[in-house]
């Protein structure tokens, strides 16, 4: 394959790290909101006609949300082949099962949600409620299959190489093998509930904002502790799920810890480094706390913990972006545990949180913030995999296109989906104010203008 | 048959569903397009909103699985595909964002201005993603796609794939008048009805049409496709006629449920045809699908999965599209007409 250029590796990269960093957000939703619709139209089928109320107005806001995840998701399968063809050429064969599986659920979930959105009033009310079952499941496989297809990348196995450099052939397929690769459960765990605390952060976040504003009916209380309860949930078990997930990278990507942690040379009883940036070979700025890194990624202090002269200085990824991502990452997800056990103890003590506004200014910020780990945690996951696409077998500009032109592409698609997240948030806000003006679910829409007597289609008439 | 051309059954079996029901929508799209100004068209703006609302998102998913099915079994074609067509494959992922993205937000439009903005992006990117799929089509079935990468520009537009642009664009209003024409009669309103019911006819006089004169451009352009069409795919072609010929017949009488059923064979004739005559090749005149297929135990896998999909997705989609065909479904229980 011909010799790509830098600065179109460059464009690629930033076009796929976009249109990912874009569409996660919008999955989360895929993935997680059917479940938090789930809770709140079963109680309102129970005679809670608040929840109900909720679950309607939840289900518009899916209907718009999963239009631009399905589309958003479009265009990264596009991408695979447009952007990595040299990825796809080789492995496609070996990482397509999980991809196919993904498929089916793809499937399952707009077919069920088509059914969903259009069963109000029409399909018995049990049902229409049962509908979302399905898509909760395939939230689940579909998670669990693009997510295997990135552990593979990271833990590749299920496949023998022939020959070296970018020359070999790929020999002994074992799609099944690749698919549960060592490190596909951790990591599907971790973005699966990753995915319950974005939404579940979001949404509260939204009606916290409802609460700051004066708008304190039943309504707005139960939207926001329904989805704070979820994310609760949600976030206490994500720090465990994650630790597992970082002591797993010692032994199959020590560069990737070692870049983490911001580890130069491998040691025993390795100090933890908060903050911090490496120039030169040097840490400079970190806060360090002896033994806690060793201790924390290893088990026991007395272990090694890798650094990056474990690799050729050509194969290490770049440090500083790993680590201080991970860092965000962490830190959020720690704080989010903080402050929801927080409001469930006050709560148990008879404080009513939602009155305080200092509390409902930082459920607002809870929102953005687990986005912005879940962003935090891909960027760590995948810078740190750098120079490799697959880890140790192929490296990200050798199975980048041979195309030029990447520039174009990827100044198209940022103004599309600047264009695209900007509409969202609007037609979503307009929705919401619609509703609380005049009280009405079902949002009519302007196909023409408001006359008593539409005229019928030109010929017609 | 083999295990190779068992996949590639499978796949294509994919391609043909999604001719026929993406298909649809693209060409409601289509339809809106050309619906006229908000006063005229608001009636038929919303009987397509109704029709293809609830189905398009599952719709869709034809073309997922037809790439991944690609990819999986047949590595090397997709990457050089998809390399060479880079700018077409460009557009189609461009209309495809615009389209869906334009119709979800038309549906909560606020004022009748975004809703004619986002109208707009929908209708013209239903135009667009067909016209550049008809095209990758006909670069593919002439021969321009090898497993070396070809040229940016002239590999995509040469004369069987302005045919097959053009062609995909006329199919794809044809069934779209069709499907409509057959849910609005449902829903009880015959005037709609038969307003579609005459661009059906229109269109697919058009497609039938275009379809004739093709063979000139394809019998010098696409030799192999020629020589597949008139022998081992002939009985398609003609099969595809015949329908084609019913389904005008019955627009005409006003039996647009019959008249569908013939449309989706017309088309689903058509591509099978495709298919048949570039048999055994993927690539044409470059790589057979038994040449290019990707590990056996893989193919294997797909086969376990396709099963898989044929337990759970294909019942469900069966239930939706029993549904939506209830009358219930088709009149407005739901939201109140805006236009009578
Ligand atoms: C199928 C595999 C796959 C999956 C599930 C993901 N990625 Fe990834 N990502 C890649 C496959 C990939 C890649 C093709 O391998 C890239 C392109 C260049 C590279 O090194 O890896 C990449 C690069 C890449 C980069 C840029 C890294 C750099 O600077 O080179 C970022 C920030 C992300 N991705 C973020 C994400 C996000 C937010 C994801 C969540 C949806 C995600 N990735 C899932
Ligand atoms: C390389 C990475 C990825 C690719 C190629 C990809 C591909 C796709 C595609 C093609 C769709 C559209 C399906 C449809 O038409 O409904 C989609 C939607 C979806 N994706 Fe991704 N995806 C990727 C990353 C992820 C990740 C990391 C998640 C994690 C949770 C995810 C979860 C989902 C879900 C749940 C949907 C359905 C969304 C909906 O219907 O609203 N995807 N994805
Ligand atoms: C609080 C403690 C947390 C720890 C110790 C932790 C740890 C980790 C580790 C070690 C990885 C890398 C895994 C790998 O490359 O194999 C990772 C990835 C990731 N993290 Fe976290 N994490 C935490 C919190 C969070 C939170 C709160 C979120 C989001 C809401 C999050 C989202 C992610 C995502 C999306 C990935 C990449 C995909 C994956 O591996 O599943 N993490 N995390």
């Amino acid at each position: 394959m011909l010799a790509v250029s830098a600065s179109q590796l460059m464009a690629a990269r930033y076009q796929m790290a976009l249109s990912l960093g874009f569409h996660i957000v919008l999955s989360c939703f895929g993935v997680a909101f059917p479940a938090l619709i789930y809770i709140v139209h079963r109680r309102g089928i129970r005679g809670d006609a608040d929840a109900l109320v909720l679950a309607k107005r939840w289900s518009k806001v899916a209907a718009v949300l999963f239009a631009v995840g399905a589309v958003s998701g479009t265009v990264l399968s596009f991408e695979m082949g447009l952007l990595w063809p040299g990825l796809m050429s080789r492995f496609g064969d070996v990482i397509g099962l999980p991809f196919a599986m993904e498929g089916i659920a793809f499937f399952v979930e707009a077919i069920f949600l088509g059914i969903y959105l259009y069963g109000w009033d029409r399909l018995s009310p049990k049902t229409h409620l049962r509908t979302l079952i399905p898509m909760m499941v395939s939230g689940v496989v579909g998670t669990f299959c693009i997510v295997a297809v990135n552990a593979w990348m990271n833990s590749p196995s299920g496949f023998r190489i022939v020959g070296d450099g970018t020359d070999f052939t790929v020999t002994d397929v074992q799609p099944w093998t690749a698919m549960f690769n060592n490190a596909v459960w951790l990591q599907f765990l971790h973005m699966f509930v990753a995915a319950y605390m974005v939404v579940g952060f979001v949404v509260a976040a939204v009606y916290a904002g409802g609460l700051l504003k004066g708008r304190r009916d039943r309504l707005h209380r139960m939207g926001f502790t329904t989805a704070f309860a979820v994310a609760t949930v949600a976030a206490v078990i994500q720090p465990m799920i994650g630790h597992v997930a970082g002591m797993r990278l010692a032994e199959h990507q020590p560069t990737k810890l070692a870049a983490m942690e911001l580890a130069t040379t491998t040691e025993r009883n390795a100090p933890l480094n908060l903050g911090g940036i490496l120039i030169d070979g040097k840490v400079y700025g970190a806060i360090r706390i002896p033994g806690l890194s060793s201790f924390l990624s290893r088990g026991w202090f007395n272990r090694d913990v890798p650094g990056l002269d474990v690799a050729p200085t050509a194969d290490q990824p770049p440090a500083n972006v790993v680590h201080n991502s991970f860092q965000i990452m962490v830190g959020i997800g720690t704080a989010l545990v903080l402050f929801s056990l927080w409001f469930w103890w006050r709560r148990r003590r008879q404080h009513d949180a939602l009155t305080s506004r200092r509390f409902l200014k930082l459920a607002v910020i809870a929102g953005p913030a687990a986005v912005l780990a879940l962003e935090s945690g891909w960027t760590t996951t995948e810078v740190g995999r750098q120079p490799w696409i697959v880890q140790d077998v192929l490296r990200v500009k050798d199975a980048v296109t041979p195309n030029g032109g990447i520039w174009i592409s990827f100044s198209v698609i940022l103004i599309v989906y600047a264009g695209l997240g900007t509409i969202t948030y609007r037609v979503i806000r307009s929705m919401s104010r619609r509703w609380r003006d005049n009280g009405q679910i079902d949002l009519p829409t302007p196909y023409g203008p408001p006359a008593e007597h539409a005229p019928v289609p030109a010929e017609v008439s | 048959m083999s295990l190779a051309d068992l996949c590639a059954a499978l796949m294509f079996f994919g391609v043909v569903a999604y001719a026929i029901f993406a298909g649809a929508d693209f060409g409601s799209g289509v339809w809106d397009l050309l619906a006229g100004d908000a006063e005229r068209g608001g009636r038929l703006r919303h009987q397509i909103d109704k029709s293809i609302g609830p189905v398009w998102e599952a719709n869709h998913v034809w073309l997922i699985y037809v790439l991944v099915f690609l990819w999986t079994a047949f590595p090397k074609p997709f990457a050089a595909m998809i390399t060479t067509l880079f700018v077409p494959w460009l557009f189609v992922a461009l209309g495809i964002v615009l389209r869906g993205a334009g119709f979800a937000f038309r549906k909560f439009a606020e004022t009748l201005g975004q809703a004619r903005f986002y109208g707009a992006a929908f209708a013209a990117s239903s135009l667009i993603t067909p016209f550049f799929l008809g095209m990758i089509a006909g670069a593919i079935a002439s021969g321009r796609v090898s497993l070396e990468h070809g040229g940016l520009i002239t590999s995509w537009t040469g004369p069987t794939s302005w045919v097959g642009g053009v062609l995909a664009v006329l199919t794809c209003s044809f069934l779209a008048a069709t499907f409509l024409a057959a849910d609005s009669h449902r829903g009880g309103d015959h005037e709609l009805a038969r307003y579609c019911g005459r661009r059906a006819l229109v269109s697919g006089l058009a497609s039938g049409a275009v379809a004739m004169i093709a063979i000139l451009p394809i019998e010098a352009d696409a030799k192999t496709l020629a020589d597949g069409l008139q022998g081992k795919a002939a009985p398609f072609v003609i099969i595809s006629a015949v329908a084609g010929l019913f389904a005008l017949w019955r627009l005409r009488t006003e039996r647009y449920a019959r008249a569908r059923v013939g449309a989706v064979i017309a088309v689903a004739a058509v591509v099978v045809g495709w298919g048949v005559a570039q048999y055994p090749d993927l690539l044409v005149d470059h790589a057979t699908i038994a040449d290019s297929a990707g590990a056996r135990s893989t193919l294997f896998g797909l086969l376990i999965v396709f099963a898989i999909a044929a337990v759970t997705a294909v019942p469900a989609m069966i239930w939706l599209f029993v549904l939506v065909n209830r009358s219930e479904w088709a009149s407005d229980t739901h939201q109140a007409p805006l236009a009578p």
